[in-house]
């Protein structure tokens, strides 16, 4: 009890709670509860079918969970809102399988993406502001696409669209950003910045970031939750992660 | 276009078949009344007795001598005089049957019913009978009927009189009835009696009648009840009432058995014209808008069989059942070959391609055959009714077609939950790229499913033909419907497809009597397009977050 | 403004630019040559050219919520057709007492169904302004219905099409009914007059012809608008991943729903200005086999390019009229090998082929 209670305190962006959802009896969360601080970079692990990505849709509100309490900056209950309205309050989403809008330009992609005015008739009305173009400039220039921007998104290269994805996440300014997976299908150079850039992020940002390479995870040092079965299995530093036998056996089958 | 649930041309049908049976049993009772006599030579017997019948006299001499004779003809005579119509032509003494025309006669032979031609009306003499002689006729006429060697035809004749019974009649049956042998016959001929003492009996007799009718739901027992419900005595006005009631009750309760059947035989129809489709769109993700086309072709092979073969149309339908599932099948692998497989991924590209197809399709059996419907016949054995009450009896067809979907949907299931071809089938339809590294050969599993699909739309509209028109335009009708039922039923679902197709069906046959067909039929439309914003997944939704995506 | 809405659309530069010289040049052929002369325009192609320009402005309407939005109407035909009955109601109106029966409250079909008095939904169709904002309210109401239970619980892909195919079917069969007061399987016809012009004049139809190319300009523009406005970018965005439009903020159903309506309403604008031109409107506008030929002229022509939507809408039914004349029975092979092969060879349309061309010069 005393543990939960100084886990949830103001600083807890993140707040999750005796989450459970099951798919035909098959509980794919199963009472998880997660907190992750304000500013924090945290890696999710965890073998396949241990509720990674249903974790995710239940924060964004894709999958609307059984029972539990999630809430958002302390006050805010995302079990109530629906994915644009989560999305608006600053929970930004890459996905697993990088989804780049493949018929508009790079541009374009960020254009959509930008933070600003959602709804349909200012944005028939009105063009992007000064503010908004520099934005875009400026993570384009991050995400090394600045010389791409009139390419429609489906010429790019597999990494290119990756990080168009992760750009697109920065443009939309979000408080907490949800990484599903960022480097699958990336070179080992592509891999370190993008690591770099994940670092680089966290404290004006709140990055979660679910991942199977663990030498990636490694490279990112920092605090690690290890799923399992829906549940949190263990939660520390990489190194108390590696010597934990309770990991172990789950991902050695010892 | 056609509403697609078509039934009023087939209701219409039935109706006509009806009406024909009435007007058969009339001459069953008619001309078989003589039928035990064989000699045809006894007809000659009726121009003997001409003398006798024109004399006042000796009529009734005559009537008993042909009562007593072995004639097959003398239930006609005895009706023609009955009725007024049997003379005797002057000339030669020769017995005839009349019709009146205009300013005179036409007359037939009486023993032979040759034509004999137009007379004055002083030429002929009518055989006059006083009402004496009319009660003696009408019981000679009720005994002959009764007296038929088949059951079945005594049975026939007992119904046939219970609207129009007399005194003479009713004590025949009553007569008869204790020595009849048939049980069904001898509860037919009680209720009979029942029914005469309802309207002619005394007090006593009324109440024991009222209460030995019990809950009989024929019109005759409704309709005499009602007369006395307003009794002035008030104890068979209740009793009467009473009865009434519960008659009621118990025909409200076959009417909506009858509903329930008539809407189990239209789901059926549904169903088997949607499980094709269950089977491409559910289980291969692609929209075949051709599949109405499918049902189609199966229907004209069912005609074309029937064409050429005219003699052999007891046994069409079961030739024609493999017949049409093997061209469906064949067109079906064609269509996937040439179109479908090319256009994987993109299903809305497939929907119009295929529906391009099924323009080809169309204006093929416009041009080859005929831009009008073909006859399609139907073999004896699926005509007629089964009565189970006189408030309730079934189309032969309609029960034949809903088991047949029961059994074409069984056939399906064992295909592909109990055979190597049904392993591969699920396993390519769930992991395409999974199923190929294991050996299954995607492309050629893929045009037999898609040729499964087609073919089981084929022997569909075999079982159409027998119900609606066949025509270039009938499948139009069928692939709105069909889709429905299998978005109705939950994409991927052959149970909930069958369920879907049955349920609809009956839905919309509760709703044609209260708001008619077209408009049950848009209102069925309309809870469709309602429940499927509601319910995306249909039915029996597969859930599970695969589904999702 | 024409000038940033066109930035860009070379395609839509030159049919706006043939469209606009064909409004002027091709009445004044028609007013101001002899008929013998070799340029004169006859009425009867006047007519049949301001009909097929309605069509052109519907396949843009499709064109918008497939090629843009990716919603494979199958049910257009109903917008058109609502639009079209509007029309033609004001015009059954204009009819007054010159009907067969004469008489001066009711429409001729009503008289003949035994209708005491006409019914609500009638009433105000005497006036034009009344029937221009039916034109439009009606088929954009119906896409709102249609839209908002259909987005809302985000039904898609091939589940939309046909159930807006099903929304087309049922229209038909109730407009079929003569109890539903819209003149049953004859509909609506033996028109006289529009705002008071007799409605056959060479005059009306150029008319009518001038405001159906206006229309078709017009209707370019404001759909150009959209497609190249952030909204638009929003809009193709759903199409092609509509999860990932949902977790960027977007409320992907009122797009949806605002372009829906908005195509809706030119289609029903584009049925109102065939009505007058071909003098009749009845239920077979419903028939689902009308609406799924819509969209093969935005698959022929080319899909998200509008103008490739014009261009597919002229190409084809002028290619209808031609074969009809003179290969009737081959009409029905020709428009179903169309559906095959353009799906199969020519998945961009026309447009297609001409954007290749200038790309590869």
């Amino acid at each position: 009890m005393n543990a939960l209670t100084a886990k949830s305190d103001a600083s807890t962006l993140l707040y999750m709670e005796d989450v459970t959802v099951s798919f035909d009896g098959f509980k794919a969360i199963n009472q998880l509860n997660l907190y992750i601080e304000e500013g924090e970079l945290r890696c999710i692990i965890g073998p396949n079918g241990a509720g990674k990505s249903t974790m995710m849709d239940i924060v964004t509100g894709k999958t609307r969970p059984d029972k539990g309490v999630v809430t958002f900056g302390g006050d805010i209950d995302l079990l109530a809102l629906d994915e644009p309205e989560i999305a608006t309050i600053g929970i930004g989403r890459k996905f697993q399988k990088p989804t780049v809008f493949e018929a508009l330009t790079v541009f374009e992609n960020l254009e959509v993406a930008v933070e600003g005015e959602r709804s349909p008739g200012f944005n028939w009305r009105y063009g992007l502001s000064n503010l908004q173009k520099e934005r875009i400039a400026d993570v384009a220039e991050i995400i090394g696409l600045s010389d791409q921007l009139g390419a429609p998104a489906q010429i790019l290269s597999h990494g290119q669209k990756q990080w168009l994805e992760i750009g697109m996440l920065l443009v939309q300014k979000p408080r907490l950003l949800l990484v599903d997976e960022p480097v699958a299908g990336m070179t080992h150079q592509e891999m370190d910045r993008t690591g770099e850039l994940l670092v680089s992020l966290a404290g004006s940002h709140t990055v979660v970031v679910v991942e199977h390479d663990m030498d990636f995870v490694r490279s990112l040092d920092s605090r690690v939750t290890v799923l399992h079965q829906g549940s949190v299995l263990a939660e520390g530093s990489m190194t108390d992660i590696q010597a934990n036998t309770e990991v172990k056996r789950v991902y050695l089958g010892e | 276009m056609r509403p697609p649930f078509r039934v009023n041309p087939h209701t219409k049908n039935q109706l006509h078949r009806m009406r024909l049976f009435t007007a058969w049993l009339c001459c069953a009772v008619l001309l078989f009344a003589g039928r035990f006599a064989i000699g045809s030579e006894q007809n000659d017997l009726i121009d003997s007795l001409a003398e006798e019948l024109r004399d006042r006299k000796t009529v009734a001499q005559a009537i008993d001598t042909i009562v007593s004779s072995s004639s097959e003809k003398k239930g006609e005579w005895l009706e023609f005089i009955l009725e007024g119509k049997l003379y005797v032509r002057k000339s030669d003494n020769k017995v005839v049957s009349v019709v009146k025309s205009d300013g005179g006669f036409t007359l037939s032979a009486a023993s032979n019913d040759e034509a004999l031609g137009e007379a004055g009306k002083r030429d002929v003499s009518k055989i006059k009978i006083n009402n004496k002689l009319r009660a003696k006729l009408r019981a000679a006429l009720a005994q002959l009927a009764l007296s038929n060697p088949d059951p079945e035809k005594r049975l026939e004749a007992v119904e046939q009189m219970l609207s129009k019974l007399d005194d003479d009649k009713a004590e025949a049956i009553s007569k008869l009835s204790a020595t009849e042998s048939d049980p069904d016959v001898k509860e037919m001929m009680v209720l009979a009696g029942s029914v005469h003492a309802l309207e002619n009996g005394s007090k006593e007799e009324q109440l024991s009648a009222i209460a030995s009718l019990g809950v009989n739901t024929r019109s005759i027992v409704s309709q005499r009840l009602q007369v006395l419900s307003e009794s002035e005595d008030a104890d068979i006005a209740a009793a009467a009432a009473e009865s009434l009631e519960k008659i009621q009750k118990r025909i409200s309760i076959f009417e909506k058995v009858e509903t329930v059947l008539f809407g189990l035989s239209l789901g059926s129809v549904l169903a088997m014209a949607a499980i094709g489709l269950a089977i491409t769109f559910g289980v291969m993700g692609v929209i075949n808008m051709a599949h109405g086309e499918m049902i189609m072709l199966g229907a004209y092979c069912t005609w074309f069989l029937q064409y050429m073969i005219p003699g052999f149309i007891e046994y069409s339908l079961i030739v024609a059942i493999p017949l049409a599932f093997t061209v469906t099948f064949l067109v079906g692998m064609v269509i996937e070959f040439l179109v479908i497989r090319h256009l994987y991924g993109r299903p809305l590209e497939t929907l119009l391609a295929t529906f391009g197809i099924s323009l080809l399709l169309q204006q093929s059996v416009r041009t080859l055959v005929s831009p009008q419907n073909v006859p399609v016949s139907n073999p004896s054995w699926l005509t007629g009714q089964i009565h189970i009450d006189p408030a309730l009896s079934i189309a032969v067809n309609r029960l034949v077609i809903f088991f047949f979907c029961i059994a074409v949907f069984m056939v399906l299931m064992w295909l592909l939950r109990r055979t190597f071809f049904g392993l591969k089938v699920r396993a390519v339809s769930q992991n395409r790229q999974m199923a190929r590294a294991m050996g299954a050969q995607s492309s050629r599993i893929d045009a037999m499913t898609f040729g499964l699909g087609a073919g089981i739309a084929g022997v569909a509209g075999v079982a159409l033909s027998q119900l609606t028109n066949v025509g270039p335009n009938m499948g139009q009708a069928y692939i709105v419907d069909s889709f429905m039922v299998v978005v109705f039923g939950g994409v991927g679902n052959l149970w909930g497809t069958l369920l879907a197709g049955l349920s609809l069906g009956v839905a919309n046959k509760f709703l044609e009597p209260w708001v008619g067909a077209v408009v049950a039929k848009i209102l069925v439309l309309v809870f469709i397009i309602l429940f499927i914003q509601r319910y995306p997944r249909g039915l029996f939704p597969q859930r599970g977050r695969a589904a999702g995506n | 403004m024409m000038g940033t809405l066109l930035r860009g659309d070379r395609g839509g530069q030159v049919l706006l630019t043939v469209l606009a010289i064909c409004a002027v040049v091709m009445p004044m052929c028609n007013l101001m040559l002899p008929v013998e002369h070799p340029w004169h325009v006859s009425t009867y192609q006047l007519n049949l050219f301001g009909k097929y320009l309605c069509y052109a402005l519907l396949a843009m309407s499709v064109d918008l919520v497939w090629g843009y939005m990716g919603f494979l109407s199958l049910g257009h035909g109903a917008f058109f057709g609502l639009g079209g009955y509007a029309m033609g109601m004001y015009l059954m109106r204009q009819i007054g007492d010159r009907g067969v029966y004469g008489n001066p409250e009711l429409p001729d079909f009503m008289v003949f169904l035994n209708w005491e008095s006409l019914p609500w939904y009638w009433w105000g169709f005497d006036f034009f302004p009344v029937a221009l904002i039916a034109v439009f309210l009606v088929p954009g109401l119906l896409a709102f219905i249609f839209g908002w239970l259909a987005f809302r619980s985000r039904v898609n892909g091939v589940y939309l099409s046909i159930i807006s195919q099903a929304m087309t079917y049922a229209l038909m069969l109730a407009f079929f009914r003569n109890e539903f007061g819209f003149g049953g399987n004859n509909g609506l016809t033996d028109f006289k007059d529009i705002l008071g012009f007799p409605i056959s004049a060479q005059g009306t139809r150029v008319a009518l012809f001038v405001a159906s190319a206006v229309a078709v300009i017009a209707g370019y523009l404001l759909c150009r608008s959209i497609v190249q406005s952030r909204a638009g970018r929003v809009v193709v965005a759903i199409r092609d991943a509509e999860d990932r439009a949902r977790f960027l903020g977007y409320r992907v159903e009122s797009y949806q729903l605002l372009v829906l309506v908005i195509s809706a309403m030119l289609a029903g604008l584009a049925g109102a200005l065939y009505v007058p031109q071909v003098g009749i409107i009845n239920p077979g506008e419903f028939s689902p086999l009308n609406s799924i030929e819509i969209v093969i002229w935005v698959a022929i022509g080319g899909r998200a390019t509008l103008y490739g939507a014009v261009l597919g809408a002229l190409l084809v039914s002028f290619s209808k009229s031609w074969f009809t004349a003179v290969l009737p029975d081959y009409w029905i092979f020709a428009l179903g090998a169309l559906f095959v092969l353009s799906t199969l060879l020519l998945p961009a349309g026309v447009a297609g082929i001409t954007r290749r061309r200038v790309t590869s010069t």
